[in-house]
């Protein structure tokens, strides 16, 4: 179960992923989430860095290079902190299963690579509930490297970690930048216990697995039927022509 | 500011352990007059040859304009709102204070983390949190609390822009009566600022007075800490009108920027007045 900072259990659940880019976590939450809603639960989801509150400013430190390790570990935390309590906790109390695209373990260990202090990023994110289970893909630098890189993609100045000056040619510092925050999360396993998920097996096997940790969490996690108008339709012999996209989604 | 001090873990990247400016802070509540006062004293420290400049909240180039947007839509929980203000915060802490400070400014800076903790408290935020986020604040060398009480107050916010949303704390209270609201805020946030006044060696100023009355006493004040960043030998000089300039700031600017020769900025270090700057460590 899912809880609070001071230990209040709440009566949803909450799964996160962890892991360094190119470790394929968000493929393996997709594929979890699609299973969940395909055995009727009712999943909200929600990633990294995208609270409308403070999107904007993302966009413009980013745009214009303003962040320091600092400003950019907090606007991180307010992005964190503004989801919790617009979407994250409201879910939760209501019985929901949410699902987290990187957590605080991003910020723990990403900042951390920044120059932050270790022990102020965990200060500072302890308003954090704590996650049901929170699985880490581990992978070998090189293979996510390599998975990345392929294609020879533009990488983004702060995704590269070029603010810190580490070198001047983006995928070297990517490189550089990539293995200090694998030797973070290597560190914040033990402490937190992740659930580690050896991601260079198949995608198949992975998901396997993370299925049956899952399994036995969603005991009593809240149901909801995805087209409650089927019944109509098939007693009344109807087409729900009408219904918005199938979806039934109330017009606004 | 001679030693660089901080309330928690320190600011990652300064590698300094001396800064030659001053940093001074008013704080107080809304409406108390801070702004008024800022405004006074930087003109009088410009006029008398110091290089001054002034900053304050919501002025960062990084989250000024988000947290006035998210303001305006009333959409921001309180983790948020303190999160995106420690943000501001320290975008203006590494861009605007310490490079002054770095400079030889006098930094005057209008509200300071005091303000953000108060508010926090109010609102039912762990104290204890709001203060580790914070933590890397520099300890200024001076912090004047504007102290006001409620009946002087009130008189003065209706006289000019009225009662705002956020100043009523209509964010948190449950009436709906801006009145009352602001009443029991105000009343919350100048007893917050209370106690801090001794957790954090605050100047108490008695703010129910006069406009002239308060800028006498800060000046006075003030006076004492900036003549630290003379050196010696302009010490000894006649003391009368130094660098007489109208009060333009560029051009006070530039004229105290030699503020801060290196030999005069060892001796500043060693300046009586340093016991000051160590008092809230």
């Amino acid at each position: 179960m899912a809880t609070l900072p001071d230990s209040t259990p709440l009566p949803g659940k909450l799964f996160i992923v962890e892991g360094i880019d190119g470790s394929g976590k968000s493929t393996q939450l997709d594929l979890l989430h699609k299973w969940l809603v395909s055995r009727g639960y009712l999943v909200a989801f929600t990633e990294w860095n995208s609270s409308p509150v403070v999107r904007q400013t993302t966009k413009r430190g980013k745009a214009k290079k303003l962040f320091s390790p600092t400003s950019f570990s907090l606007l991180h935390a307010a992005d964190l902190a503004d989801r919790i309590e617009q979407n994250i906790l409201p879910a939760l109390r209501a019985g929901a299963i949410v699902l987290a695209d990187r957590y605080v373990y991003t910020a723990f260990a990403r900042d951390v690579a920044r120059g932050v202090d270790r022990e102020w990023v965990r200060e500072i994110y302890r308003f954090a509930i704590k996650p049901t289970l929170a699985f880490y893909f581990r992978v070998p630098l090189d293979e996510s490297l390599q998975r990345i890189l392929v294609g020879r993609p533009e990488l983004k100045y702060y995704e590269a970690g070029q603010d810190l000056g580490l070198s001047e040619d983006p995928y070297e510092s990517f490189r550089l930048f990539q293995s200090r925050i694998l030797e973070e999360y290597e560190l914040i396993v033990g402490e937190a216990g992740l659930t580690v998920i050896d991601a260079t097996q198949s995608l198949v096997r992975q998901q396997a697995r993370v299925r049956r940790l899952v399994q036995p969490y969603l005991k009593g996690a809240l149901k909801v039927d995805q087209r409650p108008w089927r019944q109509v339709l098939a007693k009344e012999g109807l087409h729900g022509r009408y219904l918005a996209n199938g979806a039934g989604k109330d017009q606004e | 500011m001679t030693r660089i001090l901080f309330y928690g873990h320190p600011l990652p990247g300064m590698t300094e352990t001396h800064l030659p400016g001053k940093l001074i802070v008013v704080e107080g509540t809304d409406g108390v007059g801070r702004s008024t006062q800022i405004a006074l004293l930087r003109e009088w420290l410009e006029a008398n040859g110091y290089a001054a400049t002034e900053t304050g909240l919501t002025r960062s180039e990084l989250a000024a304009a988000g947290i006035k947007k998210a303001k305006r839509g009333h959409t921001m929980g309180d983790l948020t709102m303190n999160l995106f203000y420690a943000t501001d915060f320290v975008d203006r802490l590494e861009k605007q204070i310490v490079p002054a400070l770095r400079a030889g400014f006098v930094v005057l800076t209008d509200r300071y983390i005091y303000s953000l903790i108060a508010r926090a408290q109010v609102r039912g935020v762990d104290p204890r949190w709001i203060r580790d986020v914070l933590g890397f604040a520099l300890v200024p060398d001076v912090v004047f609390y504007l102290k006001i009480d409620i009946q002087h107050l009130l008189p003065r916010v209706i006289n000019s822009q009225g009662f705002d949303y956020w100043e009523s704390g209509m964010d948190y209270l449950r009436s709906d009566d801006i009145y009352e609201n602001y009443v029991r805020y105000q009343g919350q946030l100048i007893s917050q600022f209370d106690t801090m006044a001794e957790e954090y060696h605050f100047h108490v100023v008695d703010a129910n007075r006069s406009v002239p009355a308060v800028f006498s006493e800060l000046r006075g004040s003030i006076q004492m800490i900036v003549e630290e960043l003379q050196s010696p030998a302009d010490a000894a000089m006649p003391a009368a009108p130094r660098r007489k300039r109208a009060p333009r700031a560029k051009g006070a600017r530039a004229a105290a920027a030699p503020a801060a020769p290196q030999p005069a900025a060892e001796e500043t270090a060693q300046a009586p007045a340093e016991a000051k700057t160590g008092q809230a460590a």
